[in-house]
């Protein structure tokens, strides 16, 4: 299938081309030469750019099919343009063994919609105890090792886990968070959570957790990627660490580039995440940050959840946002409010994503697996429950108008979706 | 921030779930038509028809005897009917949901619900999925809020001090840990008192707790000095033992309410408890059975307080 999309203001930011031209699609590679295509996209007033990725979507398989299925969350992911996921391995059971991760591969292919990366769990049923057969899950298919949300709280076996993935050059994803510090805490220790009357995760859970992390990939080299930092004084220490020369990378979850805890509000259980939502400063930090380069790219952390695990009282309630949906129109307003090239705004969730991920898709370059994401810049998204694919409609944002929506997803060369 | 859900669209009182956010009007209307009621409690027949034909849920998620009781004869003597669930027994442990909890009660006809649950805002919760017609005061969630504590402790400091614009207010203990101080200070503020204090060690006090416009003090005998109102907080059992702090003994020394301490205090000063008292580690009983103490004038202005809460809510 040879596929032509016309007019269209391409933009590629692993190049920094921004400009209208033509697209060519041949054998699932973005193609050099022009020619006779079977299908031609008129994509004028559109925006073409290689699809995006996100490094953290939950889609709930296996275990948790009530909150979501594979089926109803490709259809989201390829609804919001991204063509590659990455999923984290707090399922039910924790993608701990090769055969799990087989299957969830072999499910996700039979869709051949989106590109399904799972994570593999760092230990054994999560419980940061006895560490997985890392070398065979890789064989499976497992593109990097992490515990999810859940913690390692003896700092021997996380040196240990480090050592081992360092050793066979694994890559390893770390939430930092202090298990002792956050145990029990259910929002940002601060002026809000002390109004409510909620247990507090103070933000030197974080920094002091990541200290610990950073240390131990010094005396490892292992490749560590931090995951969804809250605070600023993580996206500091990240900073310095890559000034010092060091090979972490860092990504930060949507919410956080734009919510903080005053949004809480009186109890909003949507506003239930982990990490918390934290000060306006954090905020600020992390957008700031996600500029700079401190923060290598913004993930949707997609996390669907039932009804009846947000319907309960704020501390009682499952954490957790749907973001797949929301990952490119939040990450425009970011760069819209930051005032950046939509070149560089994209790179976060498509060529930077793609280097964390250690895949070649994120760039439109000759020979570059055709993953495209065609979609209207200006066009407003209403977010609402009816019009989100995704199985879980708990998201802060609802009632919200977002700049972005997708008219076109192809995924090695086949167009997925149109809207 | 979405509209203060407590309140109509008129501005009025729909539930009571903090007293944050309450104009100082309604909270002046509670504590006046509170008064009006104390007399009715002094009555030979202690009862007003103002709820008759109206059923009060007493849903309690969260032991509690006292608190409950209090409510119990405030709706009573509005001439209400008033049913007692123990929700913490019952359907929870079947794994009942909250809301289908309170769905199954609703229709049962109820026009008030009295909620205590362990966890802060599940009266907010509640009260957003409650029928229009229903009305829901929150006895106490979490750490968050015990609006109608606060409102006795302020009638019982309006009644012995009259004007809050002079006062110098410290509240005394766990306030980490406790609704009513939240509730208190709150209201306090709202009323327009120039100096609220809070007193304790590190350990329990809340993150950013000046930014609810109070002054800390680590130290009891600097944080007394002058005080009209001293307000003691029930430290709980299972607090005393642990990373919080080393034992009730020594606490007691350092945070301990006794007459010694007391002096420092202005000589009219009022000492007020919400109860249950632990004699002995947070408050002496020379003090607590002395004459400063209005701990005992409290509960009986809960009574009123609470008619007044319930009478206006479904007014």
């Amino acid at each position: 299938m040879r596929l032509a999309i016309k007019n269209a203001r391409i933009v590629d930011p692993a190049t920094g081309r921004d400009g209208t031209g033509d697209l060519y699609v041949a054998d699932g590679k973005i193609s050099a030469e022009t020619g006779r295509a079977d299908r031609t996209i008129d994509a004028k007033g559109l925006v073409a750019a290689p699809g995006f990725i996100d490094i953290a979507a939950r889609l709930r398989e296996p275990g948790f099919e009530y909150k979501a299925t594979l089926e109803s969350e490709v259809a989201a992911a390829i609804a919001g343009g991204v063509t590659s996921l990455a999923c984290p391995p707090d399922t039910d059971p924790p993608l701990d063994e090769p055969g799990l991760v087989d299957m969830l591969r072999r499910r996700a292919k039979a869709l051949s919609r989106v590109r399904v990366y799972p994570l593999g769990a760092l230990t054994v049923k999560l419980e940061g105890e006895r560490l997985t057969e890392m070398a065979q899950l890789a064989e499976a298919g497992c593109v990097a090792f992490s515990q999810g949300n859940a913690p390692i709280a003896d700092t021997q076996i996380l040196w240990r886990a480090l050592q081992y993935a360092a050793t066979f050059g694994f890559r390893v994803w770390l939430r930092p968070e202090d298990a002792w510090l956050a145990k029990g805490g259910v929002a940002h220790d601060g002026e809000v959570a002390t109004r409510l009357g909620l247990p507090g995760i103070p933000s030197f859970a974080e920094t002091i957790a990541l200290a610990l992390m950073l240390e131990l990939v010094r005396a490892t080299g292992a490749r560590v990627h931090f995951c969804r930092v809250s605070t600023a004084g993580a996206v500091e220490m990240i900073r310095a660490a890559k000034r010092d020369g060091l090979r972490v990378t860092c990504d930060v979850g949507i919410h956080h580039l734009h919510l903080s805890e005053l949004d809480l509000g009186y109890f909003d259980a949507n506003c239930r995440l982990e990490p918390p939502l934290r000060s306006q400063r954090d905020r600020d930090a992390l957008a700031r940050g996600l500029e700079d380069g401190a923060i290598d790219c913004a993930c949707s952390d997609h996390t669907p959840v039932d009804e009846d695990g947000k319907h309960l009282p704020f501390a009682e309630a499952e954490p957790g946002a749907t973001g797949l949906e929301l990952l490119l129109p939040l990450t425009l307003k970011w760069g819209e409010a930051r005032k950046l090239p939509l070149a560089k705004t994209l790179a976060r969730i498509t060529c930077n994503a793609a280097e964390v991920l250690g895949v070649k898709s994120g760039r439109l370059a000759a020979g570059a697996p055709a993953d495209i994401a065609i979609f209207d810049p200006q066009a407003m998204l209403r977010v609402s429950p009816e019009t989100l694919r995704s199985q879980g409609k708990n998201t802060p944002f609802a009632g919200y108008e977002l700049p972005g929506r997708v008219r076109y997803t192809i995924v090695d060369g086949n167009v997925v979706y149109e809207g | 921030m979405p509209r203060n859900p407590q309140l109509n669209e008129k501005g009025e009182l729909q539930h009571l779930l903090s007293i944050e956010g309450l104009p100082r009007e309604i909270l002046a209307q509670i504590l006046d038509t509170a008064e009006s009621f104390v007399g009715v409690t002094e009555r030979e027949v202690k009862k007003v028809p103002l709820l008759r034909g109206k059923s009060v849920f007493n849903l309690f998620f969260e032991p509690s005897t006292r608190t409950r009781t209090t409510f119990e004869i405030a709706a009573k003597r509005l001439s209400a009917d008033v049913i007692n669930l123990n929700i913490a027994v019952s359907s929870q442990t079947k794994g009942e949901s909250l809301l289908d909890t309170v769905a199954n009660l609703s229709a049962m006809q109820a026009d008030i619900f009295v909620v205590r649950h362990a966890s802060s805002g599940a009266p907010f919760l509640i009260a957003s999925h409650v029928k229009p017609h229903e009305h829901v005061v929150n006895a106490g969630d979490g750490r968050h809020a015990h609006p109608t504590q606060g409102l006795l402790d302020l009638y019982t400091i309006r009644h012995y001090k009259q004007d809050f614009s002079r006062l110098t207010v410290a509240i005394i203990g766990d306030v980490l840990h406790s609704r009513v101080a939240r509730s208190l200070i709150h209201g306090l503020t709202t009323l327009g008192t120039p100096a609220v204090r809070v007193i304790g060690p590190q350990t329990l006090m809340p993150a950013g707790v000046e930014a609810l416009g109070v002054k800390v003090f680590h130290d009891m005998r600097e944080g007394l000095r002058d005080c009209d109102v001293i307000v003691m907080l029930r430290l709980q059992n299972e607090r005393m033992n642990g990373a919080l702090l080393p034992s009730a003994q020594e606490y007691f020394k350092h945070y301990g309410l006794t007459a010694e301490k007391l002096a420092l205090a202005q000589p009219d000063a009022i000492v007020m408890h919400p109860g249950p008292m632990n004699r002995g580690v947070e408050i002496d009983s020379s003090v607590a059975d002395g004459p400063h103490s209005v701990i005992l004038p409290q509960v009986t202005f809960g009574i009123a307080v609470r008619m007044a809460v319930m009478s206006i809510v479904a007014s």
